[in-house]
């Protein structure tokens, strides 16, 4: 294949038939390689990564590195600002407030992860029932998402978290947390999944695979899913923030997990009051929130940049 | 048009139904009754809580009580006593002891007032901000301007309110550290804090859209009639890229109103936000349930005037 081009010594013909063979030469790559080797160049998007990963880690394995225990009170100390032995300061009992953002980034990362998979996996179930089936069921469903839609989704959360009692253990709360936020939103998800459903089913090679007789649940799990992940999982990203910002909400007008378990939201409550004298208590929290907070966003427009099948090509 | 409007207000009407039953049910299901202790935190034996709740009429069938509780409220406007706080009923707490004295000190009318002057800042700095970033894209006014609003919409509000505090307000002395009412500078932070992450939204959507229209051949068309930049943006570019602006306003209404109560909280402003975030700490239902009530009422009028607004901008939602 190689030889022809110099044979016959036409210029324009070989750099162009070197091009080509130049394309052909590449490895064949997937969707995901692309979109991969896109976001490792934002450099935007792999700092935040990083950050989303340290904390994660941080938070999984608060016991091993944090220097003092969740709920240790040293009362010779209380109120201290920030130094050497306590790099955050201590909070009015004398507990290590490093120690306890860091064990409350396990209450708001966890919140947060486990909401936004539940969200996802209703928001998924209903779009990919709404979307494939079409027609009358469809429409009905859509109308519901609809009306769902005008529902002031913070308050909700609220009634539900109203509805456990007060001095419950800090499991059941974060249960009834992981079901407020799955249950009020899922909406956004289920509305994408329906959208990429709807233009998928109509394309070829659906068709084809209908025609060949394919079972409804492998045209499904192989043709339909698989391409509709992307828009998802970015939308999943940055559902995240919203989630950390709604438990540190809750937290904060009491309605979290209850001292002594720390969460951000509710170290910032507490924080809050006594700013005048420790300022320290209420800016380390609001810092955790919103950085981890800004990190999603990044991280989520990063991917969805890398994601976007517009782009390709654009190396 | 008209039945575009009719569809809207009907569904309208149902969302509100649904909320207000919705809450009810919830109210109903909480543990533990408003009556279980008294006001200095004893507890009360089950005879009495009994007989207060049969007083309070809230050992009658479900039902019947929503049924009652509506009728009170639509037909009398009376959203019922308090639970928590003995003397007040809950048209008190929210409209103040005798609105029509003094209107003004009601707390309807001072979140009002805070969420008023919020939404003037946001759309009054949101667009000119997006329009110019548009303008101006990828130079340095623009990345500057996009910085700053992704940095607003990622600060919660409650963060930024306390930011504000310790810096303006304690560390600096320059305006007062809560309050409302009293001087314009109690004025200032609040705004600020409640009104920073819809500029930033608005902001940015303002940019995308611009750029959208910007790129559409008609506007091309408008500069080789040879009229200049200026005209072209102002005659042609910013009328349709203000179309999506307004249809998130609903939205970042919604926003708005729930984190008014983070920031009144915050910033001890006597409005409804207040009596809110207290009535949840205190479990003081009815106060819990008309506050719930009343923003559902806000946020669905909002949504109904933005969903006509957007109607009559954009002729295509009319035929849908």
């Amino acid at each position: 294949m190689t030889t022809n081009t110099q044979q016959f010594g036409d210029a324009t013909l070989t750099a162009e038939q070197a091009q080509l063979e130049e394309i052909l030469k590449r490895k064949p790559t997937s969707l995901w390689k692309d979109a991969w080797r896109r976001l490792l160049r934002n450099k935007v998007a792999v700092v935040a990564g990083l950050y989303i990963i340290l904390i994660t880690l941080a938070a999984v394995f608060a016991p091993i590195i944090t220097p003092y225990g969740r709920d240790e009170p040293d009362f010779a100390n209380v109120r201290a600002a920030p130094s050497v032995e306590h790099p955050f300061g201590t909070d009015p009992l004398g507990r290590d407030v490093f120690t306890r953002v860091i064990y409350g980034g396990r209450v708001s990362l966890g919140v947060a992860f486990v909401g936004s998979l539940t969200s996802m996996l209703i928001g998924v179930v209903y779009g990919a029932v709404s979307g494939y089936l079409g027609s009358w069921i469809d429409d009905l469903m859509m109308r519901f998402v609809d009306l769902m839609y005008g529902f002031p989704t913070l308050l909700f959360i609220i009634l539900m978290m109203l509805v456990i009692p007060p001095n419950s253990s800090p499991g059941l709360i974060m249960v009834g947390l992981f079901v407020s936020l799955g249950v009020v939103s899922w909406l956004g998800t289920a509305r994408l999944v329906r959208g990429q459903f709807l233009t998928l089913r109509e394309q070829d090679f659906v068709v084809a695979a209908r025609a060949l007789g394919a079972r409804p649940r492998r045209i499904i799990s192989r043709y339909l899913l698989p391409n509709s992940l992307g828009p998802v999982i970015v939308a999943l990203t940055l559902s995240i923030p919203n989630l950390i910002l709604t438990e540190s909400t809750l937290s904060f007008i009491g309605l979290g997990v209850k001292s002594p378990v720390p969460s951000w939201g509710g170290m910032l409550s507490d924080g809050w009051r006594g700013m005048r004298a420790a300022p320290h208590l209420a800016i380390f929290p609001s810092l955790a929130i919103t950085i981890t907070m800004i990190a999603f966003n990044f991280f989520g427009d990063g991917l969805r940049d890398a994601l976007d099948p517009t782009m390709r090509g654009r190396e | 048009m008209l039945t575009f409007i009719a569809n809207r207000l009907v569904r309208s009407v149902i969302v509100l139904l649904l909320v207000s039953m919705v809450t009810f049910l919830f109210m109903k299901l909480v543990p533990g009754s408003p009556f279980s202790s008294d006001a200095g935190g004893r507890p009360r034996s089950p005879e009495v809580q009994a007989k207060l709740e049969a007083q309070f009429g809230l050992d009658r069938p479900w039902v019947e009580q929503y049924i009652d509780y509506m009728g009170d409220l639509l037909l009398r406007f009376d959203l019922g006593p308090s639970m928590r706080q003995k003397d007040w009923s809950v048209n008190q707490l929210m409209f103040g002891r005798d609105f029509w004295a003094d209107p003004w000190r009601a707390p309807v009318m001072i979140s009002a007032e805070v969420g008023l002057f919020s939404f003037v800042l946001a759309v009054l700095l949101g667009i000119p901000l997006g329009v110019i970033s548009a303008v101006y894209r990828n130079k340095l006014p623009d990345h500057i301007a996009m910085f700053f609003s992704t940095l607003g919409v990622s600060i919660p509000n409650f963060v930024l309110g306390l930011m504000l505090i310790l810096v303006l307000a304690l560390s600096l002395g320059w305006l007062p550290v809560y309050g409302w009412g009293e001087t314009w500078k109690q004025a200032i932070m609040p705004v600020i804090t409640l009104g920073t992450g819809g500029m930033a939204f608005i902001a940015r959507l303002t940019r995308a859209s611009l750029l959208e229209v910007l790129g559409q051949d008609y506007i091309r068309t408008a500069r080789s009639k040879g009229l200049s930049e200026q005209v072209v943006l102002n005659r042609h570019a910013l009328r349709n890229s203000l179309i999506p602006v307004v249809t998130i306003l609903g939205p970042l209404l919604a926003a708005w109103l729930t984190g008014s109560f983070l920031v009144e909280h915050v910033f001890a402003i006597p409005g409804i936000g207040k009596f809110f975030v207290t009535a949840v700490f205190d479990r003081d239902y009815s106060v819990i349930m008309a506050a719930i009530l009343f923003y559902s009422l806000v946020l669905v009028l909002a949504n109904l005037a933005v969903d006509v607004a957007y109607g009559y901008l954009d002729p295509r939602i009319r035929f849908d």
